[in-house]
Formats: C-alpha cells, sequence, structure tokens
C-alpha cells in the first residue's frame, strides 16, 4: 500500500494565486451566499489562467467549500466558460440568424481556410480558437465576430484578412 | 375538501395537493415524469399535461400542467381533451427523440415507466429518423450502471440524490440537448442511498449493477413481501429469486416505515443468501438422535438479534425460559433492556419514520445514525425541511411547489443538534454541533436535560448553548431524540430518555424517543430474554462447568464478547450446537453444526427499533437441506409456522397479537393461494430442460398463503400480500398508486405492521453513573460503524465487499502528530495484535479515538473505554481507500 493510502481528488487542486484569491474575496463580500459566487470565481480564474482547468476546479471547490460537482454544473452551462484550453485569441463568431442572411458561411469557411481552424478547434500555433455564438447584439452591423474583447462588424473577406494579420503581429 | 371535475365528473379532492396527484389518488391514469410522492412538482418534463377550463361555459379552456396546477375548489379540467391529449403526445415524443431503441437489451425494460408512459401517451410511431445525440458514460462505482443515452432529463435523479438525500457529487451538467446527469469525474457514488437511482430515475439510466451480474426481467422473477435483514429498521424489501438464486432487492412500500426509499445497505447487501459457504446439512450422522443429546434439560441456549421471533421463541423453548440467554453483548443487552423498558414508558413515543420526517426539532445523541439505521438518516434530512413547508404556508406556497419551496427556504432549516464522537454524514444539515469524546457527550447531554427541567439528575459542568438548545426543544411543535444502542454506550441512551423526559415533564406531553436498535431482531429477542440473563453469565457457567450443553442460535459469539472467552467457554462446553447461515469463529468449534434458512428462504417474524412486529414471507426454497432454526429445534416435525406463532402469543401478554399479521388463507379470494411468481413468468416447463426434459411438480407451500406458482389470484388491488405492484398500463414501480388509499397514503387492506409495546409503564429520571472505568493513560474510545461492513450478513455480499475498508481509528491531528502518526500508518491497540488504520479527521477532537472494527477484526469487548496506541507493521486487507468522511484531513489545507 502506497503512501497515497486515501484516494482523494483534492489532492489534485492547484493552488489559487493570491490575486485570484484577493478577487474572489471581494466576490464574497457582494453575495450572502457563498455558492453564488462560483460562477464569478470561474471567470477570475479563466482571466488570469485563459481556461479553466480540472485543477483550477478543484481549486475553486475548495476553496468556497462547495461541491466540485455543483461548479462543474455552472461551468458546463455556461459555453464561455473553457474547460479546455483555448488559443490566445478567441474568435466568438455569430451564426445566428442575422448574420447567417448576411452571409456569415462564407465568412467561416473564409476563416476555415486562413487558419485551418473550423468550429471548436484551436489553430496549430496556438494563437487563435474559433467558437460559434449564438448573437452578439449587433445585428444591424452583421456579419459579427468577436475576437478578444474586440467586437468586428460589417465582415468581408479583406477586412477578416486585416483582423487576423493584426492580431498575428500582437505580442 | 373541495371538489374538483374531471371529465365531468366531479370528485372530492384535497385542495392542499396538485392536480396530478389528486387524479392519481383517484385512479386514473395520467402519464407524468418529474413529479414524485416524495418529491413534488417542478414542472419540468410538461408531460401531465391537461386541458382546464374557466368554468362550465368555457368551452375553449387551456392547456395546464397537472403537477403545477393546485386542486382548488370548482376546477374544470379534462384529461381526455384532444388537444391535451396531442399535447402529451408530442412532448414525450420530443423527450423521446434521442431515447435509444434498445429496450431489449435494457435491464429497464418490462418495469420502465418511460415504456408506459409512452404507451399511454400514445407515441407509437417515431418520426425522428436523424442522428442522436450520444453521450459517454461513466464508472459509479460497484452499486450503479450508467448509462446517459437512455435519458430524457426529467431531473428527477438529482432531485433525489442532491435535493432529498443530500448528496454532492452527482449533478446535471450542461444544457438543452447535451444535458448531462454524472459526476464530476468517474468515481463511486458516495451517498449511502444511491441505490434508489435504481427507482426513481424513469428509464433506464441507473440500473442496478449487481443486479446486472445475473440478471432477470421483473415478471420472471419469483417475489414475495419481505423486510430487510440490514438493521433494526425493518424496511420493507421485495427480494426477487430465479434459478435459486436471489438476484436482488427492491423498496416495497410501507405508509409507516421506509415509504418509497430504502439504503445501499439493504439493497446491495442479501448477496450472501447465495454464498457458496452457506453451511450444508451434516451426512452419515443421525440428527435426531444428535438432537436428543441437547434435551437432558440442563442445555442452554443462547439466542440472537439476527434470527426471528420464531426461532428465539423455539430456542426458549426447547431449553426452557431460565435456561436461555441472550446473544448480545453484555453491554449491548443492558442498552437494549433499557431500551425496550423505555419502550413501555408512557412518557414516550417511539416515532415510525413517518414520524420521524415531521419532527421539527432534533437532538441526536452520540448516535451515527447514517451508519446504523441508514434510513433513520434519511427522514432525518427530511425533518429539517419542515421549517421551510412552514414558511411555504405563511407565504401561501404550497408544499408540492419543490423549486420555490427550496428557493424560500434557502438555508432555513428546522433545527438539528447533534452531540456526536466524529463528524457524520449528517452535519450538513444540523444547527448546532458538538464533537467531543462520549464521556463529554454524556455530561453536555446530562446538562441539557437539567437546563429543560430542574428535576432531572444534576450534572456537573456546564454547556453556554444548553439553554439555548433546551428552548429550542422546549418550543418546537414536535420535538425528537434521539439515541441508539450501536455506539455501545448506555449512557447516551440514559441521558436521551432524561432529556425526552424533561420535555415531557414540561410540555406535558408524550414526546418522540427514538431509540435504533442494530439487528433486525434485537428488540424481539430482547423481548424472549430475562433481563439477567446476559451472554456474560452464559459465558461464566460453561467455563464453571455448570452448563456442559450449549445450543448457540445464529450468532457468532466472537462478536459478542472477548474473544479469549468465549474460546475458553466454547472449548469447554461438552456439547455444542450451532445453527447459522454461515460459519463463523463460533461454528468453527461446534460438534453439531446445522444449516438455517436465510432470511429470503423462510417466513418469520422481526420486531423493529419501534416494538414493531413484522411479517416477512418466504421468497424462494432452500436447495441444500437449511431448514428454518426453529424447525430444527421443533419437537413436533409438522408442526406449521402459524401454529408456532400462536405458541408465541401465547406465552406472554406482551405478543398479543403476533400471530394475526399473518393473513390467513380462508381469506383470500375462493381461499385460493397468492402466487409467487406473475403471470408472465416464463420458461416454467423449461427451466430445468438441461437437466431433465420432464417437467417438476411445482413445490407445494402448504404453510404460507402464498404459493410457488403463476396460478392463483394475484394480490391485484387487494395489497395484503403485495410482492411486486403491477397494474394494467403500469408496470413499474410507479404503479405502487393503483394499491395505495391515495398517493402516499396506505395500501388499501395492506397491513402496516404491529405495535406490540404497550406504553403503560410509568418511569423516573435514570442517574447516570460516573465513568470509573476510565483510566488516564491513552485516548478515549468512541465506537464507530460503517454502513457497509459493520452489518454482519451484509459484509458477505460481493457488491458490499467492494465498498469496505479496513480496522480504522480515527484520530485528531494533534493526537496523531503526538504519537507520531501518520495518515494511513498501522497502529496496534494495547499492545495486543489488533491492528487499525489511522484515520486522522479534521473535526475529532483531541482525547477521542473512533474505532471501526471491521468485519469483528478487532477484538472489541476485550478493549476498555481508553485505548493506547503504537505504531505497527502496515498490514492491509482492503486499506481505507473506499472510505467516505467529510473531514479528513489532507496535508497542506
Amino acid at each position: 500500500m502506497s503512501e497515497n493510502l486515501i484516494a482523494s481528488t483534492a489532492s489534485k487542486a492547484r493552488r489559487l494565486t493570491d490575486e485570484e484569491i484577493h478577487e474572489i474575496e471581494h466576490e464574497m463580500e457582494l453575495y450572502p451566499d457563498k455558492r453564488a459566487v462560483g460562477l464569478e470565481a470561474l471567470k477570475i480564474v479563466q482571466k488570469h489562467q485563459g481556461w479553466v482547468s480540472d485543477e483550477s476546479m478543484l481549486a475553486i471547490s475548495k476553496f468556497l467549500e462547495i461541491p466540485v460537482s455543483d461548479l462543474e454544473s455552472v461551468a458546463t452551462f455556461f459555453n464561455l466558460v473553457y474547460r479546455q484550453p483555448v488559443g490566445e485569441n478567441v474568435i466568438l463568431f455569430c451564426n445566428s440568424v442575422s448574420c447567417w442572411v448576411m452571409g456569415c458561411e462564407s465568412m467561416r469557411s473564409h476563416i476555415n481556410e486562413e487558419l485551418g481552424i473550423d468550429f471548436g478547434q484551436t489553430s496549430e500555433d496556438g494563437k487563435f480558437t474559433f467558437l460559434p455564438v449564438p448573437c452578439l447584439g449587433d445585428c444591424d452591423k452583421a456579419p459579427v465576430m468577436m475576437v478578444g474583447d474586440d467586437l468586428h462588424r460589417n465582415l468581408t473577406q479583406e477586412k477578416i484578412n486585416d483582423i487576423i494579420l493584426s492580431y498575428k503581429e500582437r505580442k | 375538501m373541495a371538489k374538483v371535475v374531471i371529465d365531468g365528473v366531479e370528485y372530492e379532492v384535497n385542495p392542499d395537493n396538485n392536480l396530478l396527484q389528486e387524479a392519481l389518488s383517484k385512479g386514473l391514469d395520467l402519464p407524468y415524469f418529474c413529479w414524485h410522492p416524495c418529491m413534488g412538482s417542478v414542472g419540468a418534463c410538461r408531460q401531465c399535461a391537461v386541458k382546464q377550463y374557466r368554468d362550465s361555459e368555457d368551452t375553449k379552456g387551456s392547456i395546464v400542467m397537472a403537477c403545477m396546477t393546485p386542486a382548488t375548489d370548482g376546477t374544470m379540467i379534462s384529461i381526455d381533451d384532444e388537444q391535451a391529449k396531442d399535447m402529451r403526445e408530442r412532448v414525450i415524443e420530443s423527450l423521446m427523440i434521442s431515447h435509444p431503441h434498445d429496450c431489449p437489451v435494457c435491464e429497464e425494460g418490462g418495469e420502465c415507466h418511460l415504456q408506459d408512459m409512452t404507451l399511454m401517451s400514445g407515441h407509437n410511431y417515431r418520426r425522428y429518423d436523424k442522428k442522436k445525440v450520444t453521450h459517454r458514460n461513466q464508472y459509479l462505482g460497484p452499486f450503479i450502471n450508467h448509462e446517459m443515452n437512455r435519458c430524457i432529463t426529467c431531473y428527477r435523479c438529482v432531485r433525489f440524490y442532491d435535493d432529498y438525500a443530500g448528496g454532492t457529487d452527482l449533478a446535471a451538467q450542461a444544457s438543452h440537448h447535451h444535458t448531462y446527469f454524472g459526476r464530476y469525474e468517474e468515481g463511486v457514488l458516495e451517498s449511502e442511498f444511491s441505490g434508489n437511482l435504481v427507482e426513481v430515475c424513469p428509464t433506464g439510466v441507473f440500473t442496478d449493477k449487481a443486479f446486472s451480474e445475473h440478471y432477470s426481467r421483473k415478471w420472471d422473477l419469483q417475489t414475495a413481501p419481505s423486510i430487510c435483514a440490514g438493521c433494526g429498521t425493518g424496511c420493507n424489501i421485495t427480494p426477487g429469486e430465479r434459478y435459486g438464486t436471489l438476484r436482488r432487492v427492491v423498496n416495497r412500500y410501507n405508509a409507516e416505515v421506509n415509504g418509497y426509499f430504502i439504503c445501499d445497505r439493504g439493497r446491495f447487501g442479501f448477496d450472501y443468501v447465495n454464498s457458496a459457504e452457506r453451511i450444508r446439512s451434516p451426512e452419515d450422522i443421525d440428527i435426531t438422535q444428535e438432537l436428543e443429546k441437547f434435551r437432558d434439560g440442563d442445555a442452554i441456549g443462547i439466542g440472537s438479534p439476527r434470527a426471528s421471533m420464531e426461532s428465539n421463541f423455539a430456542l426458549r423453548e426447547f431449553v426452557g425460559e431460565s435456561n436461555f440467554y441472550s446473544g448480545l453483548s453484555d453491554i449491548d443487552n443492558e442498552a437494549i433492556q433499557l431500551s425496550l423498558s423505555l419502550g413501555q414508558d408512557s412518557s414516550f413515543r417511539s416515532p415510525s419514520i413517518k414520524e420521524i420526517e415531521a419532527a421539527d426539532a432534533v437532538i441526536i445523541i452520540g448516535e451515527d445514525v447514517t451508519n446504523t439505521s441508514p434510513r433513520l438518516a434519511l427522514a432525518l434530512r427530511q425533518s429539517v425541511r419542515n421549517h421551510a413547508t412552514e414558511l411555504a404556508k405563511q407565504a401561501q406556497i404550497p408544499a408540492w411547489q419543490d423549486a420555490a419551496v427550496r428557493e424560500l427556504a434557502q438555508h432555513e432549516r428546522s433545527p438539528l443538534i447533534l452531540l456526536t464522537p466524529y463528524a457524520t454524514r449528517l452535519d450538513d444539515v444540523a444547527s448546532d454541533i458538538l464533537v467531543a469524546p462520549p464521556s463529554e457527550l454524556v455530561e453536555a447531554a446530562g446538562v441539557i436535560a437539567s437546563a429543560i427541567s430542574e428535576n432531572a439528575p444534576k450534572t456537573d459542568g456546564k454547556r453556554d448553548s444548553a439553554t439555548q438548545i433546551a428552548d429550542v426543544l422546549l418550543n418546537a411543535k414536535r420535538p425528537l431524540v434521539v439515541a441508539g444502542a450501536s455506539a455501545g454506550k448506555i449512557e447516551y441512551i440514559q441521558t436521551a430518555a432524561n432529556i425526552a423526559r424533561a420535555l415531557s415533564e414540561k410540555r406535558n406531553e408524550t414526546v418522540d424517543l427514538c431509540l435504533t436498535t442494530p439487528e433486525v431482531n434485537s428488540l424481539g429477542m430482547a423481548m424472549l430474554t430475562n433481563k439477567e440473563n446476559s451472554l456474560g453469565i452464559a459465558l461464566n457457567q460453561i467455563i464453571q462447568g455448570d452448563a456442559r450443553n450449549v445450543i448457540v442460535l445464529e450468532n457468532d459469539l466472537y462478536r459478542r464478547a472477548p474473544h479469549s472467552e468465549v474460546a475458553k467457554a466454547l472449548e469447554k462446553a461438552e456439547s455444542l450446537m450451532v445453527i447459522d447461515q454461515l460459519p463463523t469463529k463460533t461454528t468453527e468449534q461446534a460438534s453439531l453444526l446445522l444449516p438455517a434458512t436465510a432470511f429470503s428462504e423462510h417466513e418469520a417474524t422481526y420486531v423493529n427499533y419501534e416494538g414493531r412486529a413484522q411479517v416477512s414471507f418466504q421468497v424462494h426454497q432452500n436447495k441444500i437441506g437449511a431448514l428454518p432454526a426453529w424447525r430444527w429445534l421443533s419437537e413436533n416435525p409438522k408442526e406449521s409456522i402459524s401454529s408456532l406463532s400462536e405458541r408465541l402469543q401465547q406465552s406472554s401478554e406482551a405478543f398479543k397479537g403476533i400471530a394475526e399479521l399473518r393473513p390467513e388463507i380462508s381469506g383470500t379470494v375462493s381461499g385460493m393461494q397468492v402466487p409467487r411468481q406473475s403471470h408472465r413468468y416464463s420458461g416454467r416447463t423449461a427451466m430445468r430442460a438441461n437437466v431433465n426434459v420432464h417437467e417438476p411438480k411445482q413445490p407445494v407451500d402448504s404453510e404460507s398463503v402464498l404459493s410457488f406458482s403463476m396460478e392463483g389470484i394475484p394480490a391485484a388491488k387487494d395489497a395484503t400480500i403485495l410482492g411486486a405492484p403491477w397494474s394494467p398500463s403500469w408496470n413499474s414501480n410507479q404503479s405502487i398508486t393503483k394499491f395505495q388509499e391515495e398517493v402516499s397514503g396506505d395500501l388499501k387492506q395492506g397491513n402496516t405492521g404491529k405495535a406490540l409495546l404497550n406504553r403503560d409503564k410509568s418511569g423516573s429520571y435514570l442517574e447516570i453513573k460516573a465513568d470509573t472505568s476510565s483510566s488516564n493513560e491513552g485516548l478515549e474510545l468512541a465506537l464507530a460503524h460503517q454502513i457497509f461492513g459493520s452489518g454482519e450478513l451484509s459484509a458477505k455480499s460481493a457488491a458490499i465487499q467492494k465498498r469496505m475498508v479496513d480496522p480504522y481509528i480515527g484520530l485528531s491531528k494533534e493526537d496523531a502528530d503526538s504519537l507520531g502518526l501518520k495518515q494511513g500508518d498501522s497502529v496496534s491497540l494495547d499492545g495486543n495484535g489488533n491492528i487499525a488504520a489511522v484515520v486522522i479527521r479534521n473535526k475529532i477532537k483531541a482525547g477521542t479515538a473512533a474505532l471501526y472494527c471491521g468485519e469483528n477484526e478487532i477484538d472489541y469487548h476485550a478493549l476498555g473505554s481508553s485505548v493506547v496506541l503504537t505504531k505497527a507493521e502496515n498490514t492491509f486487507n482492503r486499506g481505507i481507500e473506499n472510505l467516505i468522511v467529510s473531514d479528513l484531513y489532507e496535508e497542506g489545507y
């Protein structure tokens, strides 16, 4: 029998950084119930780590003293909580009705050709992850997409080339 | 009462209920999934759509969900309305979009609520021919299979597992068409009630894994109404047999006892019945002649808390009342005898599970209910919700509006006060928890009793919270005091009784005092035993040579007394007859070893913790020559169980009514027996074709009202002897509503057992003896139990064994450090060769050693009230990986 006699998920938890703890503690002051802080904590960790790993999930669960399965319920409910690593820039590409009318499908194939990735995939250089979203609330300027925090409107193939280039060049 | 019109027929209904529940109570067929009688409504599945009309002028009406609509006076609805029917058909079509067409290989098939509802809703052609959503399944431990593709997202599983049973490791994940019900990662489902998922899930997502290994359809199982032998709660169960082996156990509804749920020890702990180790009939000896040797008049008999009333009584008749001794350890005997006398005290009432759920303030003293009487722990967990129901009432929200009531209540709960030597699995719903060594708990409980009434025995010490706790208990509508005999500490029961008596005195009414019993017939055996006839005295007599011939009934004495003393006595006995089911250390020393039938192989009466006598019927025949223990001991080999129980009834006023628990054959339709096999029981003529092409005659059961056959008059609408429920269109366990007077009411004509204890004696406060035996050396012992492992027989079951752990000793970090011990080290107890693993727990107080004895691997009765630990060589069998506790110490946290 090895030293690790007692199976425990907690041994796989990573340590939250001081910064993360500080921000989560701030959120805790704003809610009456620690359970309610779960989503904020996931967002905070994602902000710092880029995504939410299993180790992070366990760390948050430990820190907030809520079951990890409850946290997973929240994390998997929201598409924008990333439970897998994503590229440096996440492209949120709207493919709902207005953008579809305005030809988003050809934009999608263009991105696919340019970066070699389709929905749910990350480019080989780790620069981009390509995800669909139902609406970005900017239908009058369709087709639209977000890259990181920036919204790009009235997309054309040329515009997309420029956008991709500008993010590729960013350090 | 309110009047509701359903399809033009007027019904008297209870306006506090919803329309679905009332429709089902009236025997109407209305499909549903997410609603459950114990869990209320959430309106998740949209299956119970009906048409509601404003008044008799309204011809258009509107569609409502019956489960979400109160049965208010004057409500007019239609179930038969074409639009409502169409809606229900379309709802189930959409629920079924991704449901696989795998009924033939699905274990739910034939008792599937989804199958029933699909037919009832009229959805019999699938239009969807696209790709279905599929999921990955998880490994969920040795009890439960996971097949997520079958899920129709009714949310019943998480509503039972999390909301009702307090589990934390099963959750709904993701959303819309890829909603997934599972664990965070693969692993054992931690809840002690996980097995109920099998029955709660309306389809085959969660199925019984132990049953999978020797699966049979529901209609092919031979069943009978039975009682769980796992602990002293007396839950009603339906075991099913096929081809001579016991295949599975499911819940059997009893309105007052277990209701709709049982624990995992009960569901998965029966497999020892099929064990290859079962004791067989001795060959080459004349048993009758051997038995004669014990009839010389001076033989002594040692009874058993896990043997039936009949068997214990037969032994008492065989050896004579004065030679019949308790089969409990001396300390347990004292505790059970005290429980028995408190059970006759007019100041108290022993609450049924239904009554426990109604308590609105609970105090538990020393008993780890989750591990000793698990079903009671599930009931206690419901009791804390009474405050939520109260709040909902004030807010005019009906109690069945489950999500609304929970949302309103948030963390508001009725008080549950725990006095415990170590953290328990009820801590998450407790309002006050005192974790302390046993002696301190007794003292604290004494202070509480004094705070309630000045007449309670004076106790040293002072506790700030005592007055507060006293107030909580005094001001509650229905307070409940819980203790039990499992902890091996009679003082817990004494102080619990004092608290209850103080409450009774101040409130001027009878107070609920629940004293758990560890084994299926602990209380029954105690009723048959003279208080003074303890096992210690019996062993002493044997050692002294005063008793030469000894009969041990279904009992391993090594679990009941110090091993050296038992060994000495059994060696000394000239002849030792042991009647048991499985080999034990005691059977090894028997000069005459006779095989006894297991709980499913005989008809018998057991008395539970409340003093409720219940009959467990024979499910199947034993084929290896075992007989009910009473039959071996009977002078008249032709005596029937009814005649024996008649004699038992006549032996004492205390057993009045016990013989009437058995329905008489003359009471059944045309005097025909009730079949144990279903109408559809298949292959009877071919079952043994591999041995002989001639079909053997069906065995005849001349003693019971049940027959080993598919012919006869089934229990149908008469639930007196209801094994497995069936009703036209209702093949799953949900058909139980067809047998109830109303939803969650009593079974039609079904009985719920017989209360044996008359509460006609007056009692007084009990003096608690100061513990003089404890030395200052070592740590104070607290006996701990495990749901999987502490039950002697269930621990022999394959599924249970996969969840068991080695004996362990729970310590505080402080004590572990000072002894130089690390998590998982081995220690020797008092240096006498008993080895236990170290489990360091965060919440345990320094000075306490919580000892779990495993399968009697620890000579517990040889230990004093404190124990000295020394590090020992690691010797592990199972290890302690399977241990589930909430406060395990982890380095760095």
